[in-house]
């Protein structure tokens, strides 16, 4: 089988390269936004990983908290507005040995987002989607997101939002997703935590973090959460029972749990596509030297 | 030129489709060019299905404009293709279906009554076996062998074998002895000519082309006329190499094939005008990300749902203003499969020297239609160059690094020093964007517009690399016709007859639209006696992009938007019409 490479990328697990970290741009949003705590906690799981910048991509959408890959020294993809998902399963499919994570805001991925959400998870596609989840919409300064709850009155629903939110974990773990995690800004180790055990896990990695906007939202602030977070892990919850996760998921009021709601195993995408047994898409010969035979169908 | 033209026609459910595929392999399997029409509508069962086939020893351009022989499975058949029945020619039934009025057959033709049912009837209850009886007799009036369609046949059926195999085989048989039995061949009945053809549709180039060009990854979202592309790269999916992903919507079928092409692989996306319409927003991404993308448009007649199963080249402005703001990206149209291969191979190239993305625009009549192309003319054995160009230098990676040419030093994810973040919002030459707490401060502001120059140069080398139009025919003439895509083919064939009636005329063929190679462009239509412009769309889109881009207004237009492709006899009415007019 002949063909020529298509690209030459070092196989290197390259333990003497760099680690992600922060990159020279520092961060844009306003201070003591939700979001510092999520850039912290996925350079910490990163760094805990002992995975080589080179071989971490960062993929975001449109919004504040899509910024993010800006603000870290790993390859990036700064997407249009709902498409980091998609964008970010075309370069595990490119190339399933780098580390691929996903990150946005609330309108990001469940608003105009949300299909490809849906499908991913389905799909099982071993990436790790944190959500930066401030139920508004803060780079468009303040109207209702698709998680905003019912009621809460915004530059777009002065009169209170008359719709039901998008319960993101409930829908993950309905759509298929394989590990379903809850961090809040207010607890950047345990959000680390979800975060580098998501990349480790094989698997669709959904973290929705809960990540205040201190401008636009005066409802679900960092106070009305450390009022109601509650850690799953020490509350008995077993993370092997979908059904009991989607109890626990559906729970949200007085109580509202963080933590690990699910984990399962399944192959994944990448293990089914029969084409990627040969190794990273962009390491395979590309082109049809010596294949005339596929000629003969059209004899 | 000696060729034939065998129409089949019946309800979609009839299998048409398949009569028409087995009757043109073994045209081409004698060696000869040909053109396959495969006309549907949009249902699954019943309505109006035809198939056309013509064939030639010379190359076969179009559809043409007659029937030498008509298989009419039921009445609508007669209705719709009897009248268009060549003198000699023959209309094949079973008259337990239904009956021909002979006063209905055109003068000089005949009907040839065949018991299709009741051969089918001597191997098995399913009436669908009509269709073999009938092909039988359709391959005897053409001139096909019964040897090579028997061949022929038990091939369309792959590996299977057993009693379905026998009974089309020998129902075939039958009608084809039944035919030889009651009448002779058509006087237009072909011979072998030389080496057998290959025999594929424009999409089924378009595919071929892209894995040899590289493509490593395909994502599409399923619209007629663009799925067949899917269904041919899903069938070779392990066999050549390429991950092949059907997506849940065309948002995601453009930005998988970004992504993967930003992780370090040859990419492509195909889809029709609706599903275009959804990829717009992301095909500036592309070039704004400066990243390397193949879109295959084949356009269906819109505008929205319009026609799903009938042609038009009505997208081109669509095509050409697609995405906000502005950034490189080039339109190449293929007429006919064997352009459609080289145009996706050099869509394939332009993308990746100019890292942009690049347009291949087909219709429905280029990518479903079958045409051949010799053995000889296709090489499959093309270099594939790394995806990355950058090298690391101790220095910070400048992805987006200002060059004359506009094309920047690329590296992908995976290959250490070279980290960079790919960024919709503008950027600097590092790649940080300049979209938030520097934008509007003046240094910035000049930033901008270098960037905004350094990715537009891009079009330079971009017009210097592509197809340039080709005048074919005499470098004068008393008409001179415009046309791209599939077009092109409708109007090759009507210089033939143009010819042949002692008219002379010229075609400039537009393989590259955009951009377009102007200079060339103004300088044969000022120099044409009578430029025509032919285009299947309402407005003339091409006409306006040709005055938009040269000043020059193409002053007699034959524009068709019926969803039916051209045809060569209305392009020579229109050629007599205009000459008869006199000089403009």
């Amino acid at each position: 089988m002949a063909g020529t490479s298509a690209v030459s990328v070092p196989a290197t697990t390259g333990a003497a390269l760099p680690m992600v970290g922060k990159s020279d741009t520092k961060p844009t949003w306003c201070p003591g936004c939700g979001d510092f705590s999520v850039l912290a906690a996925i350079e910490m799981a990163v760094k805990k990983l002992k995975i080589p910048s080179h071989n971490v991509a960062v993929v975001s959408g449109i919004g504040c908290s899509s910024n993010l890959p800006h603000f870290l020294s790993s390859y990036g993809f700064h997407a249009i507005h709902g498409r980091a998902l998609p964008v970010a399963e075309g370069i595990r499919w490119a190339n399933h040995e780098l580390t691929v994570i996903a990150t946005g805001g609330d309108g990001d991925g469940f608003g105009i987002g949300c299909g490809h959400f849906v499908h991913t998870m389905r799909r099982t596609v071993d990436l790790t989607y944190v959500t930066m989840d401030n139920q508004i919409y803060g780079l468009t300064t303040g109207q209702a997101s698709p998680t905003s709850m019912m009621g809460q009155k915004t530059k777009s629903t002065p009169a209170g939002v008359i719709e039901n939110p998008i319960e993101p974990v409930a829908l993950a773990i309905a759509s298929g997703a394989t590990y379903v995690a809850r961090g809040f800004s207010g607890d950047v180790k345990h959000m680390a935590d979800l975060i580098q055990n998501g990349i480790a896990h094989k698997g669709f990695a959904f973290i929705d973090a809960l990540s205040p906007c201190v401008t636009y939202n005066k409802i679900n602030t960092f106070d009305y959460f450390r009022q109601r977070v509650y850690k799953l892990e020490s509350s008995g919850h077993d993370p092997t029972n979908r059904a009991l996760a989607f109890e626990r998921a559906l729970e949200w009021g007085d109580k509202i749990p963080i933590g690990l709601f699910y984990r399962t195993e399944k192959p994944t995408y990448e293990d089914l596509e029969e084409v990627l047994a040969a190794g990273p898409l962009a390491r395979q010969p590309a082109g049809l030297k010596g294949r005339d035979a596929l000629l003969e169908e059209f004899l | 030129m000696k060729e034939i033209t065998i129409v089949a026609g019946g309800q979609a459910g009839d299998g048409i489709a398949s009569v028409g595929e087995t009757l043109s392999k073994a045209f081409t399997r004698m060696g000869l060019h040909l053109f396959g029409l495969n006309a549907y509508q949009s249902v699954i069962r019943g309505g109006h299905v035809w198939f056309l086939a013509r064939a030639s020893p010379d190359p076969v351009p179009s559809q043409g404009d007659t029937c030498d022989v008509l298989y009419a499975l039921d009445t609508q058949t007669v209705d719709i293709h009897l009248p268009g029945l060549a003198a000699g020619g023959t209309v094949v039934y079973d008259p337990e279906k239904f009956t021909i009025d002979p006063a209905r057959v055109p003068v000089g033709a005949s009907a040839l009554a065949v018991p299709t049912l009741a051969i089918a009837r001597k191997y098995t209850s399913q009436s669908i076996l009509q269709n073999a009886a009938g092909l039988g007799a359709t391959a005897f009036l053409a001139g096909i062998p019964l040897e090579l369609l028997q061949k022929t046949l038990a091939d369309s059926f792959g590996r299977k074998k057993g009693e379905v195999v026998d009974w089309n085989l020998g129902a075939s048989a039958d009608g084809y002895k039944f035919a030889q039995e009651h009448t002779s061949p058509n006087s237009n009945a072909v011979r072998p000519s030389g080496e057998p053809k290959l025999l594929l549709t424009g999409n089924q180039a378009i595919g071929l082309g892209a894995a040899a060009a590289g493509c490593k990854f395909l994502a599409q979202y399923p619209m007629t006329p663009a799925s067949s592309i899917m269904h041919w790269m899903a069938a070779h999916s392990r066999e050549i190499g390429v991950v092949v992903k059907q997506a849940e919507d065309e948002l995601a079928a453009i930005n998988m094939a970004i992504g993967a092409s930003f992780g370090g692989v040859r990419a492509m996306t195909a889809t029709s005008g609706g599903g275009f319409a959804l990829m717009v927003e992301a095909l500036g991404m592309a070039g704004m990300t400066e990243t390397p993308l193949v879109v295959v448009e084949s356009q269906r007649s819109g505008p929205s749902t319009g026609l799903p199963t009938k042609t038009e080249q009505g997208d081109l402005n669509l095509m050409l203003g697609a995405g906000q703001g502005e950034f490189p990206r080039a339109i190449l149209a293929p007429s006919n499969p064997l352009e459609a291969y080289h145009l996706t191979v050099r869509a394939f190239e332009l993308a990746e020297r100019y890292q942009t993305p690049v347009l291949v625009a087909s219709d429905l009549h280029l990518s479903e239609s079958f045409g051949t192309i010799d053995r000889s003319e296709l090489h499959l054995d093309l270099e594939v160059p790394p995806v990355a160009t950058a090298e690391p230098n101790g220095h910070e990676f400048k992805r987006y690094r200002y060059t004359p040419s506009g094309v920047s030093p690329r590296s992908i994810p995976g290959q250490p020093g070279l980290n960079y973040i790919a960024g919709s919002d503008e950027h600097d030459e590092v790649g940080h964007l300049i979209s938030d707490v520097k934008a509007g401060v003046p240094i910035w502001v000049a930033e901008r517009t270098k960037m905004m120059d350094k990715r537009m140069r891009k079009l330079d080398g971009l017009l210097k690399d592509a197809v340039p139009p080709v005048l074919e025919g005499p470098a004068t003439a008393p008409v001179t016709f415009v046309a791209w895509g599939s077009t092109v083919g409708a109007v090759r064939d009507a210089r033939r007859i143009l010819e042949a009636r002692g008219v002379r005329s010229n075609l400039l063929a537009v393989p590259t639209v955009y951009p377009l190679h102007r200079e060339s462009v103004a300088t044969h239509l000022r120099a044409a006696e009578r430029p025509i412009l032919v285009e299947a769309n309402f407005s003339g889109q091409l006409g306006r992009l040709i005055r938009a881009e040269t000043g020059f207004e193409v002053p007699h237009r034959l524009l068709k938007y019926d969803g039916e492709p051209f045809y060569p006899m209305e392009i020579v009415r229109k050629a007599t019409e205009v000459i008869g007019h006199g000089r403009n």
